[in-house]
């Protein structure tokens, strides 16, 4: 645990002195907001019909920059090696760069949920719902995106194999938290929990089977 | 495919082995030609056509066949991935990656034939079902998959990660089903799909239904042996085109030739 949180200080002093979330991936994401309102022809019963959809996957792009952020700052002065030799535990620098990735898709997610209420227009409701799926969510997909992460690093290909590998596997997440957020703006909270109910399942089994693959895949990454 | 002759491994510079037959393979190969054979006439002549469906019908003694084909080939491919990262041998990591390929093959086989029938029997040639959907999302993680094996890299590097990832996207097919499934209770959907294997099936039907996944198990079999063959000589032409072309390199600089190639190529 204290491995874990050695490794999410340094992921996130790094990313609060480059500031890479900040300059680029929130501007990006307000962007692809945008976008949906030119593709979907600014039409605001469709846009509002479809908000949660077009949130979460804009959150699974927005996810994608971090989690290669996030490998690619160990690709240079060997970091990697340096994380091999430091007798840290697998599994806590698993956990611990899943920790500063979900810090940061957090903030994310505060920014994005206010431009698309505003962008799009839908009444907020189920506020719960609405947060406690987006904390559960972010574990799966922060934890799901540092087990291939680490799988794509040091590829010449990483920046394309890594949507390919990740984006069928976090598909389960993408449909329980629109369900879930979904329901909660209808004002059904009720059915929307048991959706973040079966997403913090995902959540656990995601983090585990990474907690346990990940310290074998970097031995030699 | 329907070859039961010699498949030449090119790659395999300087092995003397230029085939991935043998004589229980040729043998295999000539039964599952007759079989395909005799398949052909079952599924076209002998059986009857379907009250509802019709002819349309007649794709199901492909379609099904290929799903067990497919889940064949992916169990299998999860099976070689954890015993590889049990025993860490090249057995296991090859034999995962000839069924994954030879699974991804049936699962595609398995979309495009079950879109033709969806679309004269359900007006559409897609529907979100969770079958539909979830082989669909298979088919896209076993291409990850295979991605992954041909990636340039340190070969034991390369086996470890795909194999992780196998594994992976085998545990993930349940998780994949099931929230495909409990989506589309929740929306206007029908029921999954029309039953196929329906209590009051034909005998005839059932009977060519049987002979089919039978004939396509061993279809599978002998693509799997063959697979994994030349798999294999891959692998070695890969150690051997390394000493080649250090051999070569070595020539052009006036040296003998390096004496201890096993070094070289481990």
């Amino acid at each position: 645990m204290r491995d874990a949180w050695l490794i999410a200080a340094k992921d996130l002093r790094l990313e609060m002195r480059s500031r890479v979330a900040l300059t680029l991936v929130l501007p990006y994401v307000f962007t692809v907001v945008l976008l949906f309102g030119f593709a979907f022809n600014a039409d605001s019963p469709t846009l509002q019909r479809v908000t949660p959809g077009l949130f979460w996957v804009t959150m699974l792009f927005a996810s994608m920059l971090t989690v290669q952020r996030a490998f690619s700052v160990e690709s240079a002065d060997g970091v990697r090696d340096a994380l091999r030799l430091s007798g840290l535990d697998g599994s806590g620098i698993f956990l611990g760069k899943a920790a500063a990735i979900l810090a940061q898709l957090a903030v994310i997610e505060v920014v994005l949920g206010v431009s698309v209420t505003v962008f799009y227009g839908r009444e907020l409701r189920g506020i719960g719902v609405l947060f406690v799926t987006a904390v559960v969510a972010s574990i799966a997909i922060a934890a799901t995106g540092t087990l291939f992460g680490v799988m794509a690093a040091g590829l010449d290909l990483r920046e394309t194999l890594l949507p390919l590998l990740f984006f069928p596997a976090i598909a389960p997440v993408l449909i329980a938290a629109t369900q879930a957020s979904d329901l909660a703006l209808s004002g059904d909270s009720a059915t929307g929990w048991k959706w973040t109910a079966l997403l913090s399942l995902f959540a656990a089994v995601y983090t585990a089977f990474g907690a346990l693959a990940f310290g074998p895949l970097l031995e030699d990454s | 495919m329907s070859s039961a002759e010699v498949t030449t491994a090119d790659g395999a510079a300087s092995a003397p082995v230029t085939s991935t037959g043998s004589r229980f393979t040729r043998g295999l190969g000539l039964v599952v030609l007759a079989g395909l054979a005799l398949q052909v006439f079952l599924s076209f002549v002998a059986s009857p056509a379907d009250v509802n469906q019709q002819d349309a019908v007649r794709i199901m003694y492909v379609h099904v066949p290929s799903v067990f084909a497919m889940y064949a080939g992916f169990v299998l491919a999860m099976v070689g991935s954890a015993m590889y990262l049990w025993k860490r041998t090249e057995f296991w990591d090859t034999l995962a990656g000839a069924a994954a390929e030879i699974g991804a093959l049936f699962c595609g086989l398995v979309l495009v034939t079950g879109s033709i029938w969806g679309k004269p029997t359900w007006g559409s040639y897609w529907e979100w079902d969770a079958r539909m959907t979830s082989t669909a999302l298979l088919f896209v993680s076993y291409i990850g998959y295979l991605v992954i094996r041909r990636l340039r890299m340190d070969p034991q590097v390369r086996s470890k990660r795909a194999a992780v990832f196998g594994l992976f996207a085998f545990l993930n097919v349940p998780i994949v089903h099931y929230s495909v499934d409990w989506w589309n209770e929740r929306s206007l959907h029908q029921d999954s799909t029309i039953t196929r294997l329906d209590p009051q099936i034909d005998d005839e039907m059932l009977f060519t239904l049987m002979t089919s996944i039978t004939v396509f198990a061993l279809l599978f079999t002998w693509m799997l042996i063959h697979r994994f063959r030349l798999e294999f000589l891959i692998s070695r032409a890969e150690v051997s085109g390394l000493a080649t072309a250090i051999d070569a390199r070595r020539a052009e600089a006036g040296l003998a030739a390096a004496e201890p190639r096993v070094e070289v190529a481990q």
